[in-house]
């Protein structure tokens, strides 16, 4: 029996959860770059304007909803609900603590990797349906990108998953608390970086934004969207950065655990060193997106199925083997 | 903005099915896949806004999927009428105007001008005012480089060096202000020297406009600076990996075809031609001073990237020897309040960063000349463009558009 | 033998270029080079050209500057008043007397040709630029407005040798 309150709390905690790590990272972001770029950034808004967020949040919900006259409507106006919908899904399974996650699935990760390919549909059906020659050329390249990107995604985890002997991610940190040391030092450190390219491939950022291409396309697959909807896409890219980013820490970085503290109270410094080791990774993603230019189309494709593809197999080949002869 | 360019092309008539049937959208039908798929080339306007089109240039391309087939420049969205300006205007009020043609580098469109009318009227400047005129032609090298490599930059993706390049480009703007007066438009020269005095009456005119107090200290220290800058620039943006994939062997301009096209500056010399006017001109004293000319090899977009980031090094060196070297000595030669200069014609071609400008006076000894002809060098370097453009990706065209470094004002004056 | 200094790939020569600007912005010993606008102001050259200002009783309202002006953005108003002589008996002086001088600052080039040609010293530069407005009509400085400004004129400055 499924008890329909317990869902709604599970539910709320984990949007709560969501929206404030798209906050973080918007922060680390734009305040991020204005640093690097040896300027304040936004100053006025509020505390040393870090704030922003909510000013901007505000800010798209009262502007005009404009639909162009040309587009089809329905797929139109429910795109951005199918990128919002597969981002939310990524947050059930991801544990803060061995007690504290959503819903802990025997079948994780292939959880994870299935419910993340949704959101090609969400930004294809974009790209086509606004009557634009610009935002179509923006949604086949995200469909062709996002596509090619999925596999090196898969195979660098399937190696974790060999590795660890179960697909459930608490499962998959308690073995990295057996064994002592996390994965990226214990033999993955090769797919750790192919899973941290494959991951800025699929959130579409520099220097794997094409299908947006700023100075090119004017927004790409998003140009004619505004208000609202804008909003979504705006919010679901950056759940989708702390989502893909805390992962990427469960799987590779050892997830809750840190080596000294006792073990008892896991349930209060787990998350606290889960978001640690997140806003980690995502400060690397940020100065990687302000110092690299973006790849051409078929330079892109060329890095996934040349480059990537062949290194994953490699990587699962070894680590296959590591287990087979220890 | 996107509106107005969906109206234009619903005039040429496109519809959906033209969309569905270009290039490589998988489009299976019902018949087997042996069966030719015909498809039709789509009509893109990269339109007269855009924002890397360096202003407002409208280019019609059909694309085949990502591959263009054709391009097809519009000009004359920028278009001024200076050559008609010029003929109700007289001389001094010309040299305001000319500087806005080039609006990213300011100092360097006045001076084939007034060395075109100093030419006529046979006198020459001393020699201060020619060392003067130099610095400050070669700072307004820097300054315009220096937009281009951030702008570059931004166009290819990288979305931090055009902030580090304007902050760098301030100092060498607040340096021309602190010796004209004005940062983007100096309105600096006159015919037979530079401004020598603030006016005309007589307590300004002893406020004479020569280099104020502290410059040589602060043009040394912008100088390190822009070195620095150099430097650092080549490490950011040229050493990145993406950056030199995304720009060599792309848009390949050989020897020939910029000989054949008439393109001129950094452009010619990255395809290997070493031509700079700067050699051949007697009307600054470039042969005082010891500089290199960076000369390309291969003729691609990084080759044009990197001649212009080498410019920037050799033109502060040139600055920190004429500091050294400055004569004392008058700012202007004496010329009559009002200016009639004798009949005549006269063409005069100087280097401006963009490349080649040249200036046709022809004079009818009046008060400002009868007939003014401006030759720019950005509108001989698009001319390239339908030719270099053709089977090129789209995101390459953005590249070797870039590369090009034209400024609209200069294209439609 | 050459020593061998590994040199790191290019794009990590970047990411760490980035990383110390970072690091510079946030240190509160590097000097910031923004200047934070309304608050702080930019301090701008003594020769910048800013606006212009008018000496009333410099002006004889000879016209040269309405003339020379590219934009012909001067507006100038003028009569003649006559003055006694200056011996008795001698003939009527006159002297002219300026009702009406407006520079259109919308209009204005910046060039700065009126205030070379002037020969009685009654226009001067100053670096002053904050006259902004809302409506395009207060973009016309009348007289009194121009007298103003001389208030901000700078001193002469030293000049490099």
């Amino acid at each position: 029996m499924i008890d329909i309150s317990q869902v709604m709390v599970t539910a709320g905690i984990v949007l709560a959860f969501a929206l404030n790590g798209a906050v973080i990272f918007t922060i680390l972001d734009v305040k991020g770059a204005s640093w690097m770029q040896r300027r304040p950034g936004p100053l006025h808004v509020g505390l040393r304007g870090f704030i922003f967020p909510l000013a901007e949040i505000i800010k798209f919900f009262q502007k005009e909803d404009i639909t162009p006259t040309n587009v089809d409507s329905a797929v139109f106006k429910w795109a951005p609900a199918y990128v919002l919908a597969s981002v939310f899904g990524l947050f059930v399974v991801v544990p803060i603590s061995p007690t504290l996650v959503g819903s802990d699935l025997d079948l994780g990760v292939f959880y994870l990797l299935a419910i993340s390919s949704l959101s090609t549909l969400g930004v294809l059906t974009a790209g086509w349906s606004s009557a634009n020659k610009y935002s179509l050329m923006g949604g086949i390249r995200a469909a062709g990108q996002l596509i090619a990107y999925e596999l090196p995604l898969i195979l660098a985890v399937v190696g974790v998953v060999i590795q660890a002997e179960t697909m459930s991610l608490v499962g998959i940190v308690e073995k990295q608390i057996e064994f002592g040391l996390p994965f990226v030092l214990s033999g993955q450190g090769l797919a750790f970086l192919i899973f941290m390219i494959a991951a800025t491939a699929e959130m579409m950022r520099v220097p794997f934004d094409m299908p947006i291409g700023e100075s090119e396309l004017v927004s790409g697959f998003l140009t004619e969207y505004s208000g609202v909807r804008f909003l979504i896409f705006y919010i679901a890219e950056y759940m989708n950065m702390f989502i893909l980013c805390a992962v990427a820490s469960t799987l590779f970085l050892g997830g809750y655990h840190v080596p000294l503290l006792p073990v008892e109270w896991v349930n209060f410094y787990g998350p606290v060193v889960l978001i640690t080791k997140t806003v980690f990774l995502g400060f690397i993603l940020v100065l990687v997106r302000w110092s690299f230019p973006r790849f051409r189309e078929d330079q892109l494709q060329n890095l996934a199925w040349k480059v990537l593809i062949p290194l994953a197999l490699l990587n699962i080949l070894i680590t296959s083997i590591m287990k087979v002869v220890f | 903005m996107w509106r107005a360019c969906q109206k234009m092309d619903q005039r040429e008539a496109v519809k959906m099915d033209d969309i569905l049937n270009a290039g490589n959208i998988p489009y299976v039908s019902e018949a087997s896949v042996s069966v030719e798929i015909e498809t039709e080339d789509m009509t893109l306007n990269i339109g007269p806004q855009h924002p890397s089109t360096h202003g407002v240039l409208r280019l019609v391309a059909k694309v085949d999927g990502e591959k263009i087939s054709s391009v097809e420049p519009v000009l004359g969205y920028m278009h001024r009428g200076y050559e008609k300006l010029a003929e109700v205007r007289t001389y001094p009020q010309i040299t305001t105007l000319v500087n806005r043609i080039d609006w990213v580098s300011g100092f360097a469109n006045e001076i084939p001008f007034i060395a075109a009318t100093e030419k006529l009227m046979e006198i020459e400047a001393p020699e201060r005012a020619k060392h003067i005129r130099l610095i400050l032609t070669e700072m307004a090298r820097i300054a315009s480089h220096f937009v281009f490599n951030g702008a570059y930059a931004l166009e290819i993706g990288a979305l931090t060096p055009i902030f580090l390049a304007m902050e760098d480009r301030e100092r060498i703007l607040d340096l021309i202000e602190s010796v004209t007066g004005g940062r983007f438009h100096p309105n600096f020269n006159r015919i037979g020297g530079i401004k020598p005095a603030a006016g005309a009456g007589p307590t300004t005119k002893k406020n004479i406009q020569d280099l104020p107090a502290g410059f040589y200290q602060e043009t040394r220290d912008a100088m390190e600076k822009v070195l620095d800058a150099v430097e650092r620039m080549e490490d950011l943006v040229g050493g990145n990996e993406v950056f030199k994939v995304r720009t060599k062997g792309v848009g390949i301009i050989s020897k020939e075809l910029a000989e054949e096209y008439g393109v001129s500056g950094p452009i010619l010399r990255a395809s290997g031609v070493k031509f700079d006017l700067r050699t051949q001109t007697d009307f600054l004293p470039y042969d005082q001073f010891e500089y290199e000319i960076p000369v390309g090899e291969n003729g691609d977009c990084y080759d044009r990237w990197y001649v212009r980031l080498m410019e920037m090094k050799e033109s502060a060196k040139i600055i920190l020897q004429a500091i050294d070297s400055m004569p004392s000595g008058p700012l202007q030669t004496k010329v009559p309040k009002v200016i009639k200069v004798p009949k005549g014609q006269s063409y005069v071609r100087t280097e401006n960063p963009k490349g080649e400008m040249g200036f046709y006076v022809i004079s009818e000894g009046g008060l400002g000349p009868y007939r003014l002809k401006i030759r720019t060098p950005s509108f001989s370097n698009i001319s390239i463009l339908p030719v270099l453009l053709e089977d090129q990706l789209l995101p390459d065209l953005i590249a070797i558009m870039g590369s090009l470094d034209f400024v609209l004002g200069d294209v439609d004056r | 033998m050459k020593k061998f200094r590994p040199k790191l790939p290019g794009f990590l020569t970047g990411m760490k270029i980035l990383l110390f600007n970072m690091i510079k912005t946030l240190s509160p010993l590097s000097p910031n080079p923004n200047v934070n606008y309304p608050f702080e102001k930019e301090i701008v050259a003594p020769r910048a050209r800013g606006v212009i200002a008018l000496d009333q009783d410099a002006c004889t309202s000879c016209m040269l500057c309405a003339r020379q002006c590219p934009d012909w953005c001067i507006y100038i108003e003028g009569h003649k008043e006559l003055q006694p002589p200056a011996k008795p008996g001698g003939r009527q002086r006159s002297r002219a007397v300026l009702d009406r001088f407006d520079i259109d600052y919308a209009l204005c080039m910046y060039c700065g040709i009126c205030v070379e040609v002037c020969p009685f010293d009654a226009l001067f530069w100053t670096p002053e630029y904050e006259y902004s407005e809302y409506n395009m009509g207060d973009m016309l400085h009348d007289k009194n407005r121009l007298d103003q400004w001389l208030n901000t004129v700078p001193e002469v400055e030293g000049l490099e040798n």
